[in-house]
């Protein structure tokens, strides 16, 4: 009986340090900081911005261009993206009547917009900057809540066909953090302030953000432009 | 005696193992420790989910399960019953099979394998050998 209690008193003391290791692993995982993160407000280098102008898709000749500016943890900004912009550019940009430009806009509230914003530019190296970012759009519910959206965002660049080595040394680099605040810059002289802000050929918008807003927009400054 | 205490280790680290990969998939910790690259593919697949229930999660609950019944069976009124033994026997029996058909689907389907996946499988497996070697043990109560 004693034998057995000692056994038991024996079994209870492993049974309480496998607990304890466990959950020390656990609670140092939840608590550690995330591995990657894009530093805000840095200083500017001319080579950040060197032969960038935006992200953009459309024909050079298209007659109307919008830019957008605006914040990949904006929920507006990811409506618009998911449920608008498949419209306009079927209509408007495949057509060669609309080029559209992509510029960053990171507001301070948001914790992963600038790791986001990183993501995709260092997509955009491997020729996948739009792939990157509708999954990253499309994904916002999934990773807006998260504690650490890294491995989220390294995820779609997989399913995106990333080479994941390039992708991985890209975001430990933070070698676009510069470009993210250029473009913040730029949209804050340019008087935005809120996501997402479009500038029709270089003007700010203020009509409704919805695709036949848009298409009727682009179709009066095609008349005006042809008059 | 020791196969009951076997199986409650056992539980605790499969809910060790499969609380990690639910964190993770969560978004709650960074990458996985995985050196393949295996576990991620496995993780965001379209299979990564049951019924809309994330696996990981499946087996949080499952070994939950698992560790509060073995836990029940070291008591002293149950420690000589032999229904603990087959309620862990019937528990760990339904997730060999679940484990069966998730390394099915990682080999064939997915084309990807996650070690913490396996070593999930390798702790299913001898909780289930646990239990069928305590449920063959001659029973102390017919002794007595």
């Amino acid at each position: 009986m004693a034998a057995t209690q000692a056994g038991m008193k024996r079994f209870y003391t492993l049974f309480a340090v496998l607990a304890v290791v466990g959950l020390g692993v656990l609670g140092y995982l939840l608590t550690r900081p995330a591995t990657v993160s894009i530093p805000a407000n840095v200083t500017v280098q001319p080579s950040d911005t060197s032969g960038f102008a935006g992200y953009v898709k459309g024909a050079a000749t298209a007659p109307i261009e919008i830019t957008e500016y605006a914040d990949y943890q904006c929920p507006f900004c990811q409506t618009f993206a998911t449920l608008q912009m498949p419209t306009i550019e079927e209509r408007l940009i495949k057509t060669g009547r609309l080029r559209w430009r992509y510029r960053d806009f990171p507001l301070q509230q948001h914790p992963f917009a600038r790791l986001a914003a990183h993501s995709a530019a260092c997509a955009d190296e491997q020729g996948k900057y739009w792939e990157q970012h509708d999954r990253i759009y499309q994904g916002q519910p999934e990773w807006a809540g998260a504690r650490n959206a890294a491995p989220l965002f390294r995820r779609y660049a997989q399913a995106a066909g990333l080479d994941l080595s390039r992708y991985d040394a890209c975001m430990e680099s933070g070698k676009y953090a510069g470009r993210i605040q250029a473009d913040l810059n730029s949209g804050v002289q340019l008087g935005v302030s809120s996501t997402p802000t479009l500038l029709v050929n270089g003007r700010l918008y203020r009509g409704r953000f919805d695709s036949d807003a848009i298409t009727r927009l682009v179709d009066s400054l095609a008349r005006q432009a042809t008059r | 005696m020791i196969y009951r205490m076997s199986a409650v280790l056992l539980s605790l680290t499969g809910l060790f193992v499969s609380a990690y990969l639910y964190l993770y998939k969560i978004g709650k910790i960074g990458s996985l420790a995985c050196g393949t690259g295996g576990c991620e593919t496995v993780q965001w697949s379209p299979w990564s989910r049951v019924a809309g229930i994330e696996v990981a999660l499946i087996g949080v609950l499952g070994y939950a399960g698992l560790l509060a019944v073995s836990l029940a069976s070291l008591q002293p009124g149950l420690v000589n019953r032999r229904w603990p033994a087959a309620l862990l026997l019937v528990l760990a029996g339904v997730g060999v099979l679940f484990t069966v058909y998730l390394t099915y689907l990682e080999l064939f389907v997915i084309h990807a394998i996650c070690r913490w996946c396996v070593a999930s499988g390798v702790i299913i497996l001898g909780i289930f050998l646990a239990a069928l070697l305590d449920r063959r043990r001659p029973s102390q109560i017919e002794k007595a």
